[in-house]
């Protein structure tokens, strides 16, 4: 048995009412993956806070290395030896800097190393651990012009420069591609032959099959499960994280009224091919694509934040070309957008606030608010999204990711749209809170267009009536949801959209593009 | 687990009424030791003491709400104050359009502020800083630095023969009648009543409510539809007009157009602004903490002064306070959230 390198024991953890942590007890050893899995709102990332010294626990003991550990701030649990890669990869890194001041910023706070900066040994030095890490980039670069899987190895690299004991990643692989996160995972694979002991916190299936040496599942703040035999038991795990056997959902595609929303020979950059699509009155349709496929920049168009390069949209028939978010409002066409704790949530409001931020008109008279009104409304959507909390009074902070985004959705629910955008409304949110609203937006899908823009194809295919894949902003494929060819759709989100250098012409799908 | 719980709910109740309790407090140790001090008469002298500057501090707090701030609003009521004097004694005209010439220019330094932050994409203390700077040197270019009064001589050799009219002067120095003969004055009653308007027009309709949502997060409520560059002008605009009725009754206070005057006004209700986050436990910028701020200072100021504290120690009493009332505001309200670093 391999040597024990963290222990924790009953940490219990409260905000105000809501008891988040109910007592983890695990063991951490020294060149092993711990897998931990958990729904939004099981307390992951409680955990990781308490452990990388964000958050104090309320009760419980945490041992490293056989001595006690209670770590007085983030700084402190860093030098003892605890270092954690946050799922927001610009918080590990300087953008602004260069890789080399990067990788070595940590030695210019040690004490003795004088006051001019040496360049050339800095670099000399940021090689070597660049090299150690498998780092081919010139150490001259701005870390904001690397992409984001290189940013992500130099903040882990960053975090290895400390030769930590214990390495926390908290969903690295959420905005990597898969040769950047095979990358990753090597990296790892060093890391655990070296002796460090790694808890990989992960939504993804695929990551943990690959990684995982045991899996932990977590759920409503205690331990639900805990796998380390061969071969583990990856779908006990997921049952053990959610509480019941997932379900495959069951869509009967509709196709549709009249038209809605129509673009026609829609460019979205000035070089791409041009797009065409009718979205019609009562049909959801999944718009997916690969990280840089156009569908963010489509959802931005159609929501007046950006000018399309060319083209026309018609909303009913008529021609629809919103200035700003606030036309587009104006016109019926509401958006939900991505990363909702910067595009959406206002951290300071309560529940009812947050969710009636855009109508807030429609509950006043003379401007003056009727707080009656907004917390009506609000309660009676928190009942039927299923939003989990004491009363539409708390702090949208005290909300799981999962919650605070069906607060998010939902308060774009309280009128009634002709077009709703909605920009991965499933991220950050555990399997169960996506059924919900997924569930929901399909309920209420009458009287409206529906465009979801997801970058999962299994979030496509759960809440949508047809698929269309975005390649390089054009239209690659479309799928009526109904027994889908998977290896088809795969093929036409990762394939190549422009005939390639060698003459081969892309593979049309059968069912391809209208027009 | 059970002290665990007392002590946090002590420190709940401790957030939220401690400033109030401080507050009354002082009050009443002045009442006991400084003789004078509990009379209607010395309750009013500490409205009218504070009440200009509580009136550019509602100003600032709007701007605080919407995540910017305003350096300007000093500089504005000293401008506000030369302007409305050059306007009666040099151009002769009457009090109203005095009064208008300044509401339209504090308007006009707001928009300019406003836009410079929101189309020239100017950092906020920056673009004021700028601002504070040009309106200090431009009220000093048409009176070649001197101060404003009737017989005063101009340029072309002639002497300045307008006045300020009764009508302006009356908004310094009336007062009005309340229980005690001549009790109010003016400026008191104005800043009351601004106070009650602002804070009605944050607290409690949907466009205050616009304003503290982009303050906290600008990108989202951009995003629900907020036209957040309209709402972030007008919050300069506001400020700047508050600086500028601020100015106004100063110089209707003082008669004249005096250079020298209105130099404590910035820090001063900055200060009241910042001091009101600690009211209520609010943690953010709100026009009754704002209010409640300022008379806390003025009740300390003149309670010490009637205990014959020397008027230099004055500033750094305030200095003190507002020192007390942040670690206050930010260190207990991030213990208050369980963890802490903000």
């Amino acid at each position: 048995m391999k040597e024990v390198t963290c222990t924790l024991n009953g940490l219990e953890k409260s905000f105000a009412r809501n008891h988040v942590l109910r007592g983890i007890d695990l063991q951490l050893r020294a060149g092993e993956v711990t897998a931990l899995m958990g729904a939004n709102g099981a307390g992951k990332s409680t955990l990781v806070k308490i452990l990388c010294g964000y958050h104090f626990a309320d009760s419980g003991r945490m041992e490293l290395g056989g001595a006690p550990y209670a770590p007085a701030d983030a700084a402190d649990a860093i030098s003892k030896g605890v270092v954690t890669v946050h799922q927001s990869i610009d918080d590990g890194v300087i953008p602004d800097l260069d890789v080399a001041t990067n990788l070595t910023l940590d030695r210019l706070t040690e004490p003795g190393v004088g006051l001019f900066v040496n360049d050339r040994k800095l670099r000399r030095q940021a090689r070597a651990v660049a090299e150690s890490m498998g780092l081919t980039m010139d150490v001259r670069t701005r870390v904001a012009d690397l992409d984001v899987a290189d940013r992500q190895m130099i903040a882990i690299a960053r975090a290895m420069a400390r030769s930590p004991k214990l390495l926390i990643l908290d969903e690295p692989t959420s905005s990597l591609s898969a040769s950047e996160a095979e990358r990753l995972f090597n990296l790892i694979d060093r890391l655990r032959a070296d002796g460090v002991a790694i808890l990989y916190i992960s939504h993804r299936m695929s990551d943990i099959r690959r990684v995982a040496d045991r899996i932990v599942s977590m759920r409503d703040g205690t331990i639900s499960g805990f796998f380390d035999t061969e071969p583990l038991d990856y779908v006990g795990a997921v049952n053990a994280m959610l509480g019941h056997q997932m379900t495959e959902v069951d869509i009967d595609p509709v196709t549709g009224g009249e038209a809605v929303l129509e673009a026609r020979e829609l460019r979205l950059f000035a070089d791409s091919p041009p797009i065409d699509f009718t979205a019609r009155e009562g049909e959801v349709i999944a718009f997916t694509g690969l990280l840089g496929s156009g569908t963010t920049e489509l959802a931005e168009v159609l929501f007046g934040l950006a000018e399309p390069a060319d083209g026309v949209l018609l909303l009913d028939g008529k021609a629809y070309r919103p200035a700003s978010a606030t036309e587009a409002v104006a016109c019926g066409v509401f958006m939900s957008p991505k990363d909702r704790s910067v595009n959406a949530v206002i951290a300071d409001f309560d529940i009812a606030d947050n969710m009636t931020l855009p109508f807030l008109k429609a509950f006043s008279r003379f401007s003056f608010l009727s707080e009656r009104a907004q917390r009506r409304a609000s309660s009676s959507m928190i009942d039927r999204i299923g939003v989990k909390c004491q009363s539409e009074r708390d702090g949208i902070g005290t909300l799981s990711g999962g919650n605070q985004q069906k607060v998010m959705i939902g308060r774009w629910l309280l009128e009634d749209a002709r077009v709703l955008l909605l920009d991965e409304p499933f991220q950050g949110v555990d399997i169960g809170a996506r059924r919900d609203i997924g569930k929901y937006i399909r309920q209420t899908a009458a009287g409206r267009t529906t465009l979801v823009f997801v970058a999962e194809i299994d979030e496509a295919l759960e809440i949508a009536d047809r698929i269309i894949v975005l390649n390089e902003a054009m239209i690659a494929g479309e799928y009526v949801n109904r027994d889908v060819d998977l290896n088809h759709l795969v093929a036409a989100v990762s394939g190549p959209a422009r005939v390639p250098a060698s003459g081969q012409p892309f593979p049309t799908s059968p069912k391809q593009a209208i027009a | 687990m059970n002290s665990n719980d007392t002590s946090r709910s002590a420190l709940e109740l401790a957030i939220r009424y401690g400033f109030i309790v401080l507050l009354c407090g002082l009050a009443v140790f002045f009442s006991i030791y400084a003789s004078g001090f509990a009379s209607a008469r010395s309750a009013v002298f500490i409205f009218q003491s504070v009440a200009i500057t509580g009136i550019l501090a509602l100003g600032v707090t709007c701007t605080l709400v919407v995540g910017g701030f305003d350096l300007s609003i000093g500089s504005v009521a000293t401008s506000a104050l030369m302007l409305s004097a050059y306007t009666m004694v040099i151009l002769e005209q009457s009090a109203f359009v005095a009064v208008v010439v300044c509401l339209a220019m504090g308007a006009l330094v707001g928009l300019i502020n406003g836009l410079l932050i929101v189309k020239m994409r100017v950092p906020d203390l920056l673009a004021t800083l700028g601002m504070m700077f040009l309106l200090i040197g431009l009220q000093r270019i048409p009176t070649q630095g001197n101060s404003i009064a009737t017989g005063m001589n101009l340029p072309d050799g002639s002497v300045a023969e307008g006045t300020f009219s009764a009508a302006f002067l009356w908004l310094g120095r009336h007062r009005f009648d309340l229980f005690l003969d001549r009790l109010l004055p003016v400026p008191v009653v104005v800043f009351l009543l601004i106070a009650l308007i602002i804070w009605l027009f944050l607290g409690y309709t949907r466009h205050g409510r616009l304003m503290y949502a982009i303050g906290s997060n600008e990108r989202a409520a951009g995003l629900v539809g907020t036209n957040v560059h309209r709402y972030k002008i007008v919050a300069y605009m506001i400020s700047g007009m508050l600086a500028s009725v601020g100015g106004i009754l100063l110089a209707a206070r003082l008669g004249r157009g005096d250079i020298a005057s209105g130099n404590n006004l910035l820090l001063d209700s900055v200060a009241a602004a910042l001091i009101g986050f600690a009211v209520l436990g609010a943690a953010r910028p709100n026009a009754f903490g704002t209010a409640a701020g300022a008379l806390f200072v003025g009740i300390l100021l003149q309670g010490l002064t009637m205990m014959n504290a020397p008027y230099y120690m004055q500033d750094f009493v305030k200095g003190a306070v507002l020192v007390a009332a942040l670690v206050f505001t930010f260190y207990l309200s991030s213990r208050r959230g369980g963890r802490r670093t903000a």
